[in-house]
């Protein structure tokens, strides 16, 4: 992909994946496979409430104590569960927003994923809401880069010609 | 014109898919092999020419007749 750049460093992204809801992962989605294809250097940093989205759609709960069994259940985890970050009215939103694309031949959030993945966009989840929340390596999806920190992805922020918060 | 080496049936689909199927398509050129994109998502008429100009190619021609754009580009 990079190879049509001649004496030059690929460019870089990096987007900060801090929501966990429908309408947010999309953009995320978007970007960083069109980026990707566009011969960019790509990274997604999954934090906070955006790691929810890499948790495999079969694991109904995560975390180690009531408290982050309930923020994994009102966050439901998955991809697939995503819910809509406004007018959500008890999931009807989600459902009707998945509805429109489909009729529009918008690639959902999962797939457009699987393709950022398969062009080799970095998909890295934040180490330390990993064990703030309780989830798992084994209850996320394959194809993950190793849990990183804060100084790692704002290191790679830095060397960025573009950075994202979504 | 020598015909395109391959040809990007992007018709129906919706950003981002015409750009990441030719991405896809371009990975399988040589350099100088042409490659023929169709599409019908009318964010493709400016994507594809942004995304030839990002990645070094080059769009030889463009046209489009009856809702489909064609985009002829040749991998560098």
């Amino acid at each position: 992909m990079t190879d049509n750049h001649v004496n030059t460093e690929p460019e870089s992204m990096t987007i900060i994946a801090f929501s966990g809801d429908l309408d947010k992962l999309w953009p995320t989605m978007i970007l960083s496979s069109t980026a990707a294809a566009n011969g960019m250097d790509v990274t997604v940093f999954y934090t906070f409430w955006g790691l929810f989205p890499l948790v495999k759609d079969d694991v109904r709960i995560t975390g180690y104590d009531a408290m982050t069994k309930m923020l994994a259940g009102m966050n439901a985890p998955g991809m697939k569960k995503a819910k809509l970050s406004k007018m959500e009215m008890g999931g009807m939103g989600h459902w009707m927003m998945r509805k429109v694309a489909k009729k529009n031949n918008l690639m959902p959030p999962e797939d457009l994923f699987e393709m950022a993945k398969d062009m080799g966009v970095h998909m890295w989840p934040c180490q330390m809401t990993m064990d703030l929340l309780g989830i798992e390596p084994d209850q996320m999806v394959d194809g993950l880069g190793d849990p990183v920190g804060a100084a790692t992805a704002l290191k790679k922020m830095a060397n960025s010609n573009i950075s994202l918060f979504i | 014109m020598s015909d395109p080496k391959t040809t990007v049936d992007a018709k129906g689909q919706s950003c981002p898919m015409p750009v990441l199927m030719t991405a896809k398509a371009a990975k399988e050129l040589a350099p100088g092999e042409t490659m023929l994109i169709e599409a019908t998502d009318n964010g493709a008429r400016s994507d594809i020419p942004a995304w030839v100009e990002q990645t070094g190619n080059e769009l030889i021609e463009s046209s489009e007749d009856a809702g489909v754009m064609r985009f002829l580009v040749r991998k560098k």
